[in-house]
């Protein structure tokens, strides 16, 4: 079995953020970056399927060589090799169609990705990859298990879930619940140094989206603190002021 | 020229979310000198199809084929795109659900249109076509243009109004053409919560944390929520302590939502919390520490042992609700 495991690099959840002052893009000085949360769910699960049967584990990244760290960290929690397409990453149909333009001649059984990026929350790429490869894509998948050539997954509907039955190959995108994920330990964390990192230039493909800028939420007023022992103030503060109830 | 706004169905009845995004499109419609065609998909009876008329639709197509009675992401991505092709729709909506989010960036490829997932308001065309979404989540707005010629969109609930705009409608039954791939996967079970309300969809949220020390006590929780018909959220450490669904979790790395009433219990509002509640238009925190930091982020709180505060807030809401009625 060999799967693909897209890896997206973005701020740590703590990241207080800041933009420049066009504000058009993050400010990224001092800013930690992590696998992307989902990602590392799905990565995990990769690995669970391919313990003990022998399969592969490859990790891909559409970005700088400032990401290199982030991709060795897959490497580290035990991926076998991975691949970085070297490109800022420009929307998610750019990302999109640089992976699937790879996982085209990879023979890949499984793509896995994660549900979204925690930066700019595109929630785009895994289905978009399906479609150019012509293949299912299954989104917000909280459960996956492979029996032979097909795969059983469950994926997230409003109020429940869905249980599905799809031929391999697939593309999945990861959320909670698919598999805990793992940290790394000393072990991997030496071999990943080793393990291969290969870098493949991009393919031309048309930018579709642009992010004109970004704002930050307004600050909230002053709390509006009301007494423990006179809860039906708050009551009416939301009937009257908040119109909530 | 169209625009087409795909309307989901929830066992042959559409939701509050489907009548924001008709209302939506509808809007866009007028604002890109559009008209607008509603697409329905699966087993929807007449009357139900022609209330979409009320919210703008002066078309609708309707997908009635046995194949497609039931949701399958790879052939409803073929069909919505099949039918925006043959109406030459310019914008394409659909709202933020789980479903939506599958389609979309399906038929964003298959029309060469740039998406924007989890639009929170009108795209501004003045100059482009300027679509507001949230990023960083939570954290930050996004304005993002869409330079494509054909445009994809989702709404996120509860972030339109729903607004009525009487149209003459035609319904007209649409016959797409399908292809035996787009059925790989196969739907083998749906398990729903019988009357749960959807969080994502949710207008009035219930939350608590670790504060309530274990799913034991998360009686009082359910009831406050059954008592308003809010749904019920929590904290990660309480959805990874498995004392609620995964489905529950609300957050940076849960689910973000958006409802007009957010009230956290027992929660301490960790940055990665708020990051998926800041954009709730009313926070109510009920938390015994007064330093707790969600208090920074709260319109409304109450400072005070949930397992006190709770129950006298359950009592005094019987009491409104008998005396408004
Ligand atoms: C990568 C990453 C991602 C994360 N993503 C998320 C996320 O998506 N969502 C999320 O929620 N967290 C997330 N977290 C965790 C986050 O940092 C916090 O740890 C978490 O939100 C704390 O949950 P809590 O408020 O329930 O618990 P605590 O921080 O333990 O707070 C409990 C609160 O309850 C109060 N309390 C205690 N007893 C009572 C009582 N009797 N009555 C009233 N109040 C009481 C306390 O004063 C305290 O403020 C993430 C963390 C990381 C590292
Ligand atoms: N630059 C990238 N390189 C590789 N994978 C990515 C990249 N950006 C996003 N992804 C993958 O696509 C998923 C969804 O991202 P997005 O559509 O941007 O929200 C992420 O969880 C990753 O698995």
């Amino acid at each position: 079995m060999k799967i693909l495991v897209c890896i997206s690099n973005v701020p740590d959840t703590t990241t207080k953020i800041n933009f420049s002052s066009d504000n058009k893009s993050l400010v990224t000085t001092g800013i930690q970056y992590i696998i992307n949360p989902y990602d590392e769910i799905a990565l995990t699960r990769a690995l669970e399927l391919t313990e003990g049967s022998g399969g592969t584990v490859t990790v891909i990244n559409v970005g700088e060589p400032s990401t290199d760290p982030t991709i060795r960290k897959a490497l580290a929690i035990g991926a076998t090799d991975a691949i970085r397409i070297n490109a800022a990453p420009r929307d998610a149909y750019f990302v999109a169609q640089q992976i699937a333009h790879v996982a085209k001649s990879g023979g890949y059984d499984l793509i896995l990705a994660g549900r979204e990026s925690i930066d700019y929350n595109g929630s785009q790429v895994a289905a978009m990859i399906g479609e150019i490869l012509d293949i299912p894509s299954i989104s917000i998948c909280k459960s996956l298990t492979i029996d032979g050539s097909n795969a059983i997954l469950e994926r997230e509907i409003e109020g429940g879930k869905e249980v599905l039955n799809c031929p391999l190959p697939l593309v999945a995108s990861a959320t909670e619940g698919m598999a805990e994920p793992r940290i790394p330990n000393m072990r991997g964390i030496m071999s990943a140094r080793t393990k291969p990192l290969s870098v493949v230039e991009p393919v031309e493909v048309p930018v579709l989206t642009e992010v004109m800028g970004y704002d930050k939420p307004k600050p909230r007023g002053q709390v509006n603190l009301v007494d423990p022992d006179k809860v039906e103030d708050l009551v009416n503060l939301l009937h009257t002021q908040a119109k909530v109830i | 020229m169209s625009t087409l706004v795909y309307c989901e169905n929830a066992g042959g009845k559409f939701k509050k979310s489907t009548y924001e995004v008709v209302s939506y499109a509808a809007e866009i419609a007028h604002l890109t000198n559009t008209t607008l065609t509603a697409l329905s998909i699966g087993d929807v009876a007449e009357s139900e199809l022609a209330a979409l008329a009320k919210f703008g639709a002066a078309k609708i197509l309707n997908v009635t084929n046995d194949q497609l009675k039931q949701f399958v992401n790879m052939a409803y991505a073929a069909v919505i795109a099949e039918a925006a092709k043959a109406e030459g729709a310019k914008v394409v909506v659909l709202s933020n659900s789980f479903s939506g989010k599958g389609l979309a960036p399906r038929i964003a490829v298959k029309l060469s249109a740039g998406l924007v997932d989890g639009a929170i308001a009108l795209p501004d065309v003045s100059s482009g076509f300027k679509v507001r979404k949230s990023a960083f989540s939570g954290k930050a707005f996004a304005d993002v243009d869409i330079t494509s010629e054909v445009k994809v969109l989702t709404l996120v609930p509860n972030s339109y109004k729903v607004v009525e705009k009487p149209q003459t409608v035609s319904i007209t039954a649409f016959d797409p053409k399908l292809s035996e791939n787009s059925f790989a996967a196969m739907v083998k079970e749906i398990v729903r919560a019988a009357d749960k309300i959807s969080l994502p969809e949710a207008e009035l949220v219930v939350s608590a944390g670790r504060g309530l020390k274990g799913p034991e006590n998360w009686g009082m929780i359910e009831e406050l929520a059954d008592l308003l018909g809010a749904a019920t959220a929590c904290s990660k450490p309480v959805s990874d302590a498995h004392w609620r669904p995964h489905s529950e979790h609300v957050g940076q790395t849960g689910i973000s939502i958006s409802p007009n009433l957010y009230i956290a219990i027992g929660i301490s509002g960790a940055i990665q919390h708020l990051a998926g509640v800041s954009s709730s238009k009313n926070i109510v925190v009920i938390n015994k520490d007064p330093e707790a930091p969600f208090f920074k982020a709260a319109d409304y709180g109450i400072v005070g042992d949930a397992f006190d505060v709770v129950p006298k807030l359950i009592e005094a809401i019987k009491k409104f609700k008998a005396a408004n009625g």
